[in-house]
């Protein structure tokens, strides 16, 4: 079986910027996949090249087994985009926005599943009103709407949630996982890492257009990130025994790299017997921002 | 429907509903021109023996909005969709560069037929026209539409802003549209500039379609016919080429 996306060799140039350098990426169907990096790392420039919106220098890539060049329509009807900019046609109400796009896809007979989806999304009591009457956050679901009136297998969001609020943010996030294990192949691009962490089972991280990190969430943060504690002590110096790898905050705090949680107890005994008393302290867990931070470092 | 046929849908239904600007406001224009110019010239030209000037002026005019109305149509609904981004909405749907031209220039032949036929109609009271021959007129007002809108859709790709926008309006379809003979014929002028006009072809499809109504025409209909079919085809095939291309679409 064909995998949902499958990138190999990409390459996109733009002037003198290399946005995509020989990229390879496979993600299998049925999969909640991260695409991160800092701006500028690529990210829209690859999910541009996916949806037809730009072409590639060099390499292919396919959208459930279809070349989104040579079989453009089999793959542009596999794959659903959330862009990122919200963009939307002024001259039409929310209905008419959707049957549109419905059609363009060749679905004339398509209301019951444009009701349901505006009903899941909270839309139905704005589908007579004109998309220029709509709050940004109500634009944005309608966009993701745009995207799923044909039933994609694929559904890529790009930062769905930039400038949402929490409400909207959470009531899409359910909507998005329930598509994702209705069988739905779900591409996330995003800023806000716990988001990612939350979601997603496996993670790309892209860099000046190269992929530097490609793993399980879990073992990314395993493999990169370390359990820390953090602790804030009087007088202001740390034992010699925890000296080594351990920061200085602005805070006052210092933070001690650890290898499990057994050394917790260890560290905390050898800052009582050095003398110091400790006025608090907290376990710092390793997460997918530490890890994405110190990828982006250390390449 | 179709995707082709949706947009087709969408894009008759983008200007009908601002149909006072796109479709009432060129026939108002229309009036204004025949009403000054009528006023002021009928009785002193004479183009064609036996045809008052206003009579003449009618089936000019009627072809000048069409044609303007047929470019405005295509290149505004492709400049906004670029500039306001929503042009994603047509790019990631599974349309052929085919479905792209033809949806964008019939439906701007068919704003451009709109507002010629409302232009047309209101003139009927003034009974200065005869009727024309449907099929010559017919003919030229679709290949006249159809120019312009592929012309509008080029503009439309081509342009990243509305000042270039305006720039390729003002400076190509503008002239070219005063200078095919609306107003005159273009035996009237010396002959220096008889020959600039024949190297227009918005003079071909005036003339042709002036034809239609009166049986006589500064050139042979078949020699216009010719003229603008091929103007047809070539910018047509180069159009499908910048779409097939995806050039400053599909970056």
């Amino acid at each position: 079986m064909s995998p949902a996306v499958e990138i190999r060799g990409l390459s996109k140039r733009y002037g003198k910027l290399q946005a995509l350098d020989k990229v390879d990426l496979r993600i299998e169907r049925g999969e909640f996949f991260a695409l991160l990096g800092p701006n500028g790392a690529g990210k829209t420039t690859l999910i541009s090249i996916l949806a037809g919106l730009a072409l590639a220098d060099d390499g292919e890539a396919h959208v459930m087994g279809h070349c989104v060049r040579r079989s453009y329509r089999e793959a542009r009807r596999a794959l659903g985009v959330v862009p990122q900019e919200l963009v939307f046609d002024p001259f039409f109400t929310v209905r008419e926005t959707l049957r549109i796009q419905s059609g363009y896809f060749g679905l004339s007979k398509n209301d019951d599943w444009i009701d349901e989806i505006m009903t899941r999304l909270d839309l139905a009591s704005k589908a007579d009103a004109n998309m220029r009457a709509l709050s940004g956050g109500m634009k944005r679901r309608v966009l993701v709407a745009q995207a799923l009136v044909h039933k994609p297998p694929v559904i890529i969001l790009d930062e769905p949630t930039a400038g949402v609020d929490v409400e909207l943010r959470q009531g899409l996030w359910q909507f998005v996982t329930q598509l994702n294990k209705d069988g739905h192949t779900v591409v996330l691009t995003t800023h806000y890492l716990e988001e990612a962490e939350a979601l997603c089972a496996r993670v790309a991280m892209l860099k000046q257009g190269r992929v530097v990190a490609l793993d399980t969430t879990r073992n990314l943060m395993r493999s990169v990130a370390a359990l820390r504690l953090q602790v804030w002590v009087t007088p202001d110096r740390l034992p010699s025994s925890l000296e080594s790898g351990a920061v200085k905050g602005a805070d006052g705090s210092f933070t001690i790299p650890l290898a499990r949680h057994a050394d917790v107890a260890d560290a905390v005994v050898a800052l009582r017997s050095s003398g110091l008393e400790v006025s608090a302290m907290r376990i710092l867990e390793p997460d997918l921002e530490e890890a994405f931070m110190r990828i982006m470092s250390r390449q | 429907m179709t995707g082709f046929q949706t947009l087709l849908y969408k894009e008759l239904l983008r200007f009908w509903k601002v149909s006072f600007q796109t479709i009432a406001a060129p026939i108002l224009t229309a009036m204004l021109y025949l009403l000054v110019f009528g006023h002021v010239l009928e009785g002193r030209v004479e183009v064609y023996p036996g045809v008052s000037y206003t009579a003449f002026l009618i089936p000019g005019l009627a072809m000048m909005s069409l044609l303007q109305n047929a470019f405005a149509n295509s290149s505004s609904s492709v400049i906004q969709s670029k500039v306001t981004g929503n042009i994603i909405f047509i790019l990631l749907p599974p349309l052929s560069h085919g479905e792209f031209f033809w949806a964008y220039v019939i439906a701007a032949a068919i704003r451009g037929l709109v507002v010629g036929a409302g232009v047309f109609a209101v003139t009927l009271f003034t009974s200065a026209v005869p009727w024309p021959s449907p099929l010559w007129a017919l003919t030229f007002a679709l290949l006249g539409g159809g120019i312009l809108g592929v012309m509008g859709l080029i503009a439309g790709i081509w342009a990243d802003k509305f000042d270039q926008m305006a720039a390729f309006q003002n400076f190509i379809i503008m002239p070219l549209t005063f200078l095919s003979g609306v107003f005159y014929s273009v035996h009237s002028l010396p002959p220096f500039w008889q020959g600039v006009s024949h190297l227009n072809p918005f003079f071909y499809m005036i003339d042709g379609f002036r034809f239609s109504f009166f049986g006589v025409s500064d050139v042979s209909p078949w020699l216009s016919l010719s003229i603008v079919g091929a103007c047809f085809a070539g910018l047509s095939l180069g159009c499908l080429q910048l779409i097939k291309a995806g050039y400053k679409l599909r970056r």
